[in-house]
């Protein structure tokens, strides 16, 4: 039994250590908001926060995380969608599919975290997520629009 | 059974009028049919239900894949309705409920970029007939003329005696009128819902991971399956070593799926994954295993010179009126497979017993996803059902395809009573896609001593799409779906007229398996006529733009688009230093696309600065999501213009995931300015059709910058730095 801190809750886990921490949060913990693109930390679909970091969950695996370990996923980015990239994600109408939108809000957030007023270059080199439905320019907007409301 | 079980499994099927799918939900999926007995109190007509608490539901049969007819559709219904759009909520009527409802909602089929164009008359229809028969209810309670009352944001008034009531409170008694006929339709110009950039109706639970993907479906006590195809298509399973998995953790079966695919059944998809990778598997390759990328090629290019072929379109004579031409101008062209890659790989969960099928996935034609459970599962259509959910992208893999739908069925059949989701990994998505067929093209064109073309001739080359999905769909053996963009007339109708035009097609079908492909033929047909109407024109010495509207005069509308962002880029005036531009058009699925786009080229590196967009695609549903499509086809296109290419080696594609398969990222997004053009009088697509123009006027952009003519992509394939 791995006990792991997820979205402030520590809870026990029953999986075999090397199970990917997608994996582990979408068929354990029904925390589904994680996807599944491509795997191989190729995609970005995944990503979920590791101590305040965006981390590809899908090469993560349950026996590389401790029970310190905060780990925050879209369900716990905000209590109601209130983060403010959620909220320009909803006022600019970003998501297309959507799949990949969770993934690409985890992203942005921990940039965020590091670099409130990113530029233009900044989300180039950090937002690396593949959107297929081609919501880049939506994507690009929101992370502006969130953070001058966050400044 | 009864209507309460009913709307218990409605508001378990649909996410979208609750609060979404509440994962592990007693699901009565076994209980029987939705609307058993006759009648159906609980709504208006078969579009719109309309609650006591003024909630009104909007029935929608085509699926949401991230293109936002969901929304755009919704508008269309409560623009005749006149409901106050705040209340409106959405929900996907099945597939079964259709048929055994004399197809109330028509067709389920979502693409081709039809799914309003198509259903927007019978839709406002459905708004219009439940309002009239909300206005009757209240008019009758009055004892007034139902004429002298009206309908408007859900509030009815009979002004005369300054009464009102709302539609909630008169939609019960509504809900027991006959459906009326002879309804007029509103006038667009006096639309109000219809037209305006409103909000999407599905973003909220897209950006909290509430909304449930069919991938994310969990039911209870589900078991979860991984599976592997033969790697080269047409082979077959011979044998699988299950001794050597079988012990390991969760897994509870080997299954054979079909005759070319094995499957592994476990408590967790991980483990089944984990499994499968250690199964040992045998396969019979069959007869394609030697098949090559450059054997492929060499099968194709023989058809640009063979004696037969079927014709597109032709008018005058091509071939003695280029035998007559002052000069000649010849090209090859080539398209390479491509995999659609939806974001969210695919998947089908199936509960099968002996006398029913549920099935619950990502699908563009719930009907056809309905046959094809059926047809797995051994019943009638009668005891089979599919509960549809939002596509993580379609892209059109997901619409004349349901490989994923019968191999869960298949599967399920092994667990009677007990759902089993299939997943496939992103690697079998990669090596079994339905691929963007291959094609080549040869034009060739003569000029006049004045550099005007005199013959335009077109031989196309390669697979058919139709022959590979649909083959009771080709035309006396001619696939006219490979005339995208080449047609005389009708939604894909060519651009230009030529004096002389003779378009032709030889099909050569290779054994990997071919599909719609967002923009199908279009895409490559307007990169060949449009890249070569570009080499047309440099080898005449005149404007791109001019030497274009020239052959533009029976043809106002394109003519139209390709001004428009021809004047919005600033064609004729220079660029900043170092920009080159490019154009491109095209009318593809009804509606009429250009694309003038600005790219700089360094050291090879191209970067595509800016695009400018136009669209007249008759009328205009929500301008904010036709931009929306615009953007984004861009990027679909221009990810297959840059990376796209799916090889083959040994019978199989060779590309796996996202490192071989690359696709744009944020940083190569272009600036887009979209212009909007709606002409009034048609309804055109606009999923698609801007696809066919990125490619061209991106490589028409580079050819200005570095004089290098692009003819096979995708662009990886060519060293723009080489002088
Ligand atoms: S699923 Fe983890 S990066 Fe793609
Ligand atoms: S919104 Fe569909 S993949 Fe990004």
């Amino acid at each position: 039994m791995a006990r792991i801190n997820v979205n402030g809750k520590t809870v026990e886990v029953d999986a075999d250590g090397s199970t990917p921490l997608l994996w582990v949060l979408r068929e354990h913990l029904e925390l589904t908001g994680a996807k599944y693109g491509c795997g191989v930390a190729l995609c970005g679909a995944c990503t979920v926060h590791v101590n305040g970091e965006a981390q590809r969950s899908c090469v993560f695996p349950l026996d590389a995380i401790t029970e310190t370990d905060r780990i925050v996923t879209i369900e716990g980015l905000s209590e109601d969608g209130s983060h403010p990239l959620q909220k320009a994600w909803v006022d600019l109408d970003v998501p297309q599919c959507g799949y990949c939108q969770t993934g690409m809000i985890m992203a942005a957030a921990a940039l965020l975290e590091r670099n409130p007023q990113p530029s233009d270059a900044d989300i180039d080199a950090e937002i690396t997520n593949i959107c297929r439905c081609g919501t880049y320019r939506r994507v690009r907007a929101g992370i502006h629009q969130a953070a001058n409301e966050k400044a | 059974m009864t209507m309460t079980i009913d709307v218990t499994r409605r508001g378990f099927m649909i996410g979208s009028a609750t609060a979404g799918l509440a994962l592990g939900f007693q699901v009565p999926f076994l209980t029987g049919r939705a609307h058993a007995q006759a009648g159906y109190p609980e709504e208006i007509n078969a579009w719109v239900v309309v609650r006591p608490d003024e909630q009104v539901i909007i029935r929608i049969a085509r699926s949401e894949m991230g293109q936002g007819s969901l929304t755009g559709l919704a508008q269309l219904v409560a623009e005749e309705l006149e409901c106050d759009w705040a209340n409106v909520t959405t929900e996907y009527p099945t597939p079964a409920t259709n048929l055994e409802r004399g197809r109330v909602w028509q067709s389920y089929s979502t693409g081709g970029s039809r799914g309003i164009r198509e259903s927007h008359e019978y839709v406002r229809m459905g708004g219009a007939t439940a309002r009239e028969m909300l206005i009757l209810a209240a008019a009758r309670e009055w004892g007034v003329p139902p004429g002298q009352c009206r309908a408007s944001k859900g509030v009815i008034t009979h002004a005369a005696s300054g009464r009102s009531t709302t539609f909630g409170k008169v939609a019960e008694a509504a809900s027991r009128l006959e459906v009326p006929t002879g309804v007029q339709l509103k006038d667009p110009k006096d639309w109000s819902i219809v037209g305006q950039s409103v909000k999407r109706l599905d973003t909220a639970e897209k950006v909290t991971g509430k909304q449930v993907y069919g991938a994310d479906l969990k039911l209870p006590g589900m078991l979860n399956a991984a599976i592997r195809q033969c790697p080269v298509f047409g082979g077959t399973l011979r044998s699988f070593d299950e001794a050597a998995v079988a012990s390991m953790p969760g897994v509870k079966k080997i299954v054979r799926v079909d005759d070319n695919a094995v499957a592994v059944v476990a408590d967790h998809w991980w483990q089944a994954k984990t499994a499968l990778d250690a199964l040992p598997i045998v396969w019979d390759e069959g007869e394609h295993a030697k098949v090559s990328s450059a054997s492929i090629a060499a099968f194709i290019e023989e058809g640009l010179t063979a004696k037969q072929a079927f014709v597109g379109n032709s008018n005058g004579d091509a071939e003695a009126a280029l035998a007559k031409a002052e000069r000649t101008v010849e090209a090859v062209y080539s398209y390479p497979y491509q995999n659609h890659a939806t974001m969210e790989p695919m998947n089908a969960t199936a509960v099968w017993t002996e006398d029913r099928c549920e099935v619950w996935c990502p699908t563009q034609n719930g009907e056809a996803a309905l046959a094809a459970a059926a047809e797995a599962a051994g019943l009638p259509l009668q005891q089979c059902d599919v509960h549809k959910l939002h596509l993580g992208g379609g892209f059109g893999r997901r619409g004349a395809f349901h490989d994923y739908v019968r191999q869960a069925v298949g599967i399920a059949r092994e667990f009677p009573g007990t759902p089993v989701k299939l997943l496939w990994s992103r690697e079998e998505d990669m090596t079994h896609g339905m691929y963007h067929p291959i094609t080549q093209a040869k034009l060739t064109a003569g000029l006049d001593a004045n550099g005007d073309v005199t013959a335009f001739r077109v031989r196309i080359a390669g697979q058919s799409i139709l022959a590979g999905v649909m083959p009771q769909r080709l035309s006396n053996g001619a696939d006219m779906v490979a005339f995208q963009c080449y047609l005389p007339q009708g939604e894909h109708s060519i651009g230009y007229s030529f004096p002389n035009l003779l378009v032709d097609h030889a099909m050569r079908n290779p054994h990997v398996p071919p599909g719609f492909w967002r923009g199908v033929n279009a895409n490559q047909n307007t990169i060949y006529t449009e890249c070569f109407m570009d080499e047309l024109a440099h080898a005449a010495g005149k404007d791109p733009l001019e030497f274009r509207l020239k052959l533009m005069g029976n043809h106002p509308k394109n003519a139209a688009v390709l001004r428009a962002v021809a004047e919005r880029a600033g064609w004729g005036k220079p660029a900043a230093d170092g920009i080159f531009r490019g154009l491109a058009h095209c009318t593809a699925f009804g509606s009429h696309t250009a694309a003038c786009a600005e790219v700089s080229v360094t050291n090879g590196q191209v970067k595509i600065h800016r695009i400018v967009a136009a669209t007249d695609c008759g009328y205009v549903v929500n301008p904010q999501q036709v931009e929306a499509q615009v953007e984004g086809s861009f990027v679909y296109g221009l990810s297959a213009m840059l990376y796209g290419e799916c090889t083959v080696a040994d019978g199989r594609i060779e590309q796996q995931n996202f490192d071989s398969y690359q696709v744009m990222l944020i940083a190569e997004m272009p600036e887009v300015e979209t212009i909007i053009m709606p002409s009034g009088g048609f309804w055109g697509g606009v999923g698609e059709p801007t696809i066919a123009v990125a490619a061209p006027a991106v490589l028409n952009a580079i050819f200005a910058a570095t004089g290098k003519r692009i003819r096979d992509l995708p662009l990886t394939k060519h060293d723009l730095g080489a002088a």
